[in-house]
């Protein structure tokens, strides 16, 4: 009956942030992510959104979301419009964001958004009637992001409570990080937040970690902090994201994940990164068990073909 | 010593009292004073009470809806509002924070898209009403100084 009831709740309903989902339902999605693996991959096919068509508009670069999102469309069948330039549209004459997403939800089941602008898809969906998935709102929230890296690390070690997680890199401008520290939280895991002391998790985000009964722990001693680590999450600092370009020539290249860096981490560590990575991981590590970063990105197929899927009524 | 009021009893309409000194003028602005009437209103500044100083507000024949009233709450919260009729008090409410702030914060964000040319009135969702706390309903951002952000 719950299922049931999770499930009716999803047809065209938004989604924005992960704070607008209960745990209940994000088991629900990732559980769902779950059956959509092999259709991911193309082993198998199904077309339960065939007849349906995405709007996915992409007013900052994107590669994985953008192709992500799109791939999960074609994979269930259905069909994707939209640009990845915002420059070949009426944006560059002067249109509004508004006046766009009502253009888009004239044309399409559902629209993807990706915009510069943080709560463009809080507005996208006050103007839409199909429902809207945000790809990502300026240094706000990701939420697609999220549940992908949920997805991983429950599909990795099983299980989330009581894991040791560590937060690594922009913990103030990074957008993934502030909604997957609410996330891990809300799942019960143990927080370890390491960054340059100019780009400290906000006070906000800890204190709804806090909230949710979980103690962050903040610590410039990575080496230190890694060593009973389950998981690493690395961030890239972000250059579009600083006010000025000092602040962020003080701090890139700060920290690097490299051979000599996990020597004394566990075996089954995990190192995640939402990509793109600059220098913050070496390559050498690529080829190591410790690797996670490009499954994790292609769990973002799964995952968004189980939203999309959901949102529009796939799921019957 | 004979007491003197500073500004003169009224015989209708609404004395919004215990204002915090020196946001009469802010209060004002958040009613749309002048625009939204042509009563006569009187702000008195800075006047001594048991409880510190405060500013007052008195707006003759116009009794002001207590609902509307409600979202000075924000920069004055321990504001009251008296509606006088035949120069006695009436009614009397104390102010109470709405659940929602709309169209008279600015988001402290300059890339919240509220703050963007799009056809949307800035909205914020109270977190807590005393002190006042609001959350950005577009982005989630929590203005500190809500008093400099009053539009």
């Amino acid at each position: 009956m719950l299922v049931f009831l999770i499930l009716m709740k999803f047809k065209g309903k938004d989604i924005i942030s992960i704070k607008d989902f209960t745990k209940d339902e994000i088991n629900y999605i990732l559980d769902y992510a779950e059956e959509m693996i092999a259709y991911a991959k193309g082993e198998k096919y199904r077309d339960i959104l065939k007849g349906k068509v995405l709007s996915s508009l992409f007013f900052e670069p994107s590669t994985r979301t953008r192709l992500s999102f799109e791939s999960s469309m074609n994979r269930l069948g259905g069909k994707v419009i939209g640009f990845s330039d915002p420059s070949g549209t009426s944006q560059k004459k002067g249109e509004s964001l508004s006046d766009t997403i009502r253009m888009a939800d004239s044309y399409s089941d559902a629209i993807v958004i990706r915009h510069p602008h943080e709560g463009a898809a809080r507005l996208a969906a006050e103007f839409a009637n199909v429902p809207v998935l945000n790809a990502g709102d300026g240094a706000g929230r990701h939420p697609t992001q999220c549940l992908l890296d949920l997805f991983t690390i429950r599909k990795e070690k099983k299980r989330i409570k009581n894991k040791k997680v560590v937060l690594l890199g922009d913990l103030k401008y990074g957008r993934t990080v502030h909604s997957l520290a609410y996330a891990l939280a809300l799942y019960g895991a143990n927080l370890t937040f390491v960054s340059p002391a100019n780009l400290k998790m906000p006070n906000e985000v800890v204190g709804e970690c806090k909230d949710l009964g979980i103690e962050p722990i903040s610590t410039s001693n990575l080496e230190k902090a890694i060593r009973d680590a389950d998981v690493l999450y690395v961030t890239r600092i972000q250059r579009e994201r600083f006010p000025d370009a000092e602040e962020y020539n003080r701090v890139v290249g700060s920290y690097k994940v490299n051979y000599e860096l996990l020597k004394n981490a566990k075996d089954n560590l995990i190192v995640m990164h939402p990509l793109p990575r600059v220098t913050e991981i070496d390559p050498e590590i690529d080829r190591t068990n410790h690797a996670l970063y490009f499954k994790q990105a292609f769990n973002g197929v799964p995952v968004r073909m189980a939203l999309l899927s959901l949102v529009m009524g796939g799921r019957k | 010593m004979k007491k003197e009021l500073k500004i003169p009893l009224i015989r209708d309409g609404t004395v919004i009292d215990h204002i915090t000194a020196g946001n009469a003028v802010k209060v004002l602005h958040i009613l749309g004073i002048p625009k939204s009437t042509s009563s006569v209103v009187s702000v008195a500044m800075n006047v001594r009470s048991k409880f510190g100083k405060k500013d007052i507000v008195k707006v003759e024949n116009r009794e002001i809806d207590p609902q509307e009233v409600d979202k000075i709450a924000l920069i004055a919260p321990k504001a009251t509002i008296n509606i006088i009729r035949d120069y006695k008090v009436a009614k009397k409410h104390k102010v109470e924070l709405p659940n929602e702030i709309i169209g008279i914060v600015r988001c402290s964000n300059p890339t919240c898209v509220s703050n963007a040319n799009e056809p949307v009135k800035s909205r914020f969702k109270v977190i807590n009403k005393d002190p006042p706390r609001i959350k950005c309903y577009y982005c989630e951002r929590e203005p500190e100084d809500i008093a400099d952000r009053i539009i």
